[in-house]
């Protein structure tokens, strides 16, 4: 007997390990499970073991003290041997958890994975999401920067508006009155504790209930689940047509994640790490903050909501969905499992996917934030008041120091916020001009206050210039019958 | 029979095991849970007069940024100690001080003095110069603080972040020298 077999057996006597460890490696699976389909749990798993690693290593050098945190983050980016590509390495691998967690989610609803004898699967893999974006929300929060501080602000804000025990709830998260050190403090112990710990625990049983029940078979048009002979089936199945999970499933897996490693590396060594954006001073007000791509759709939502549907949308949709998520494999424990006879199923996830991707696109470029500086960073076109009357002249004056460009662009610059005006001399009269600009509405503000009579002049009459050539301009349809009639001899 | 005693006997020590440990347990745990709320604190316990310096930093119908350190500092709150506000001077001894968080989400609020706006940049809340809500998401105005005038200088009644929850305590409908409902 060869020495690294005894010291194998020595080990295994006092372990052993190896029955378990055989069990569940050389369990059946059935042969078309064995596919590049079923490879993102493993990756997802992948994903944790690295942002742990990363995590410790970060963890020697972090200071999570309101006052410390950002000046460690500089020392990680700028002064020390590879501390710039660990802190890329796990925003990166933060990024590729949520989306591969996310794919996983959705492969698994598609084939119908969630159903009888895997709902308790489900359902940790709904805390499980949760705990991923809990550990993206809170991991922002420890890159301690000015998004980081108002993002905070953000979600005391929210909490505020829960009735009755908002106030207190907004202490309890921020630690105090405050965004400072006491925050910081305990969404470091949330980040690197109280998340992970629960996590691991509650992907080691996730993990456990795919050994023990199998993984799931690839589902056929008219294979239905039932729960008094699915077990019976999904065995005969594996026993006819099984194939043991290592090497035959296992191979994919490892091939998937060391893929998505070096996905992550590739990012992390080619973008490098996030941030951290400018010190956590609230004095500096000169700042825009953006959260993280993972909740760009979150950030879209709260600014498209009506205000009186806020707070209740807040309040209620997330435990809605939340519910919906858990209640799921409870409620369709049984059926049909391919999605070629679940159409209400797949167009469901459709139409998520793509509302969560729209919105996430339109948290790319915010169209509903003004642009701050636009008034004094983007000068109106030279073509546009280049013959145009003093009169005209001075409204484009006027138009740019009363900050219209902020929420209004012209030429292909300025905010979304409002209407682009390049043409608006097309859809408003001089009337309805005046009276936009002084009353304000449909979502603008009233500048009756805060203009001159001269300066409503000029505005309106440079407004009046801004039309395609060769557009009419708008014209008060009322006004001209009006006229045609006085003009017109009376019968 | 002395089997089945036996076996009772130890079930009956086990148990005893079990409630004796959930007691010991709760004896320490239940006190903890007052060092977690700790936080939490009575309605204006967060709140104390600050001093934002001297009134002439304020000239009359204008509209200044001001900050000062919160009452309640931490060594380890480095910068974040630092709150900024807005201080509007309506007349010699009339003023309005408004929070810097926007009414919406708490987003920092820019003052544009030409427009006489303060503009989010987050979700594209707008308040007109006595803060009152203009446009955007915000289901009302600024947040005001309580502010009086006293040696000279203007002091005001800060401490706890504005949000919607505590706008009783920040919105002041009558009194002399105090802001008006905004909302």
């Amino acid at each position: 007997m060869s020495r690294l077999k005894q010291l194998y057996n020595w080990f295994e006597m006092r372990l052993q390990l190896e029955g378990p460890v055989k069990e569940a490696a050389l369990h059946p699976i059935p042969t078309k499970s064995a596919s590049w389909w079923y490879v993102f749990g493993s990756a997802a798993a992948t994903l944790l073991m690295l942002q742990i690693v990363t995590g410790i290593l970060l963890a020697l050098v972090y200071v999570p003290s309101g006052a410390e945190a950002w000046k460690s983050l500089d020392e990680l980016n700028n002064h020390l041997v590879l501390g710039w590509f660990l802190r890329a390495m796990h925003g990166w691998g933060s990024n590729f958890m949520v989306a591969v967690v996310l794919i996983h989610m959705c492969q698994v609803f598609t084939f119908g994975a969630y159903k009888f004898p895997r709902e308790l699967t489900w359902i940790l893999g709904v805390f499980m999401l949760l705990m991923t974006l809990g550990m993206a929300f809170t991991g922002q929060v420890l890159r301690f920067d000015q998004d980081a501080y108002w993002g905070l602000g953000i979600g005391a804000s929210i909490m505020s508006r829960v009735p009755l025990i908002g106030g207190p709830l907004v202490n309890l998260l921020l630690g105090g009155p405050i965004i400072a050190g006491a925050t910081l403090s305990r969404f470091f112990a949330l980040h690197v504790f109280v998340i992970p710990g629960a996590l691991l625990l509650f992907t080691a049983l996730h993990i456990w209930m795919v050994i023990k029940l199998g993984i799931n078979e690839w589902p056929m048009p008219g294979r239905i689940v039932r729960r008094d002979t699915y077990v019976q089936e999904y065995h005969g199945l594996t026993k006819k047509d099984g194939i043991p999970f290592v090497p035959e499933g296992l191979w994919k897996d490892l091939f998937f994640s060391a893929a998505v490693l070096a996905a992550v590396a590739v990012c992390a060594f080619v973008f490098g790490p996030f941030g951290p954006g400018g010190q956590p001073d609230p004095t500096i007000i000169n700042t825009a903050p953006r959260p993280d791509f993972f909740f760009l759709w979150l950030y879209a939502v709260l600014s498209y909501l009506p205000p009186s549907l806020e707070t209740p949308f807040i309040l209620i949709v997330p435990v809605l969905g939340i519910c919906a998520l858990l209640l799921l494999p409870l409620l369709a424990g049984e059926g049909e499992k391919s999605w070629h006879r679940r159409p209400v199923a797949i167009l469901l996830l459709v139409t998520i996917a793509v509302s969560l991707g729209i919105f996430t696109h339109l948290g790319t470029f915010t169209p509903w934030s003004p642009i701050m500086d636009a008034w004094s960073g983007d000068p109106v076109p030279p073509k546009m008041i280049h013959d145009v009357s003093p009169l005209e002249r001075q409204g484009a004056v006027v138009f740019q120091a009363k900050q219209c460009r902020n929420c209004h662009s012209i030429g292909g610059s300025g905010g979304l916020r409002g209407p682009a005006l390049d043409a608006v001399a097309t859809r408003m009269t001089e009337d309805q001009l005046i009276r936009q600009v002084l009353q304000g509405g449909g979502n603008m503000p009233a500048y009756g206050k805060n203009l001159s009579p001269p300066e409503v002049t000029a505005l309106v009459r440079f407004l009046e210039t801004l039309k395609p050539a060769g557009r009419l301009p708008a014209t008060d349809a009322s006004l001209q019958e009006q006229k045609a009639q006085g003009a017109a001899p009376q019968p | 029979m002395s089997e089945q005693k036996h076996v009772t006997r130890r079930w009956l020590l086990m148990g005893i095991g079990v409630a004796f440990n959930a007691v010991v347990g709760a004896a320490i745990a239940v006190p903890v849970i007052g060092y977690l709320l700790s936080p939490i604190k009575k309605k204006g316990t967060y709140y104390k007069w600050i001093s934002l310096g001297k009134l002439d930093q304020f000239p009359e119908g204008q509209t200044r940024l001001a900050d000062f350190v919160n009452p309640f500092e931490r060594p380890q709150d480095g910068e974040t100690a630092k709150t900024p506000c807005w201080v509007r001077r309506v007349s010699a001894d009339k003023f309005q001080v408004f929070a810097i968080n926007c009414a919406h989400l708490g987003c920092p609020v820019r003052w544009f003095p030409q427009s006489e706006l303060f503009m989010c940049p987050c979700h594209g809340g707008v308040y007109y110069a006595d803060g009152e809500r203009a446009s955007g998401p915000p289901e009302r105005g600024l947040f005001t603080y309580q502010y009086k005038v006293e040696k000279g200088e203007l002091h005001i009644d800060a401490g706890q972040m504005p949000t919607l929850a505590d706008e009783a305590k920040l919105v002041t409908i009558t009194g002399k020298g105090k802001s008006p409902c905004l909302g």
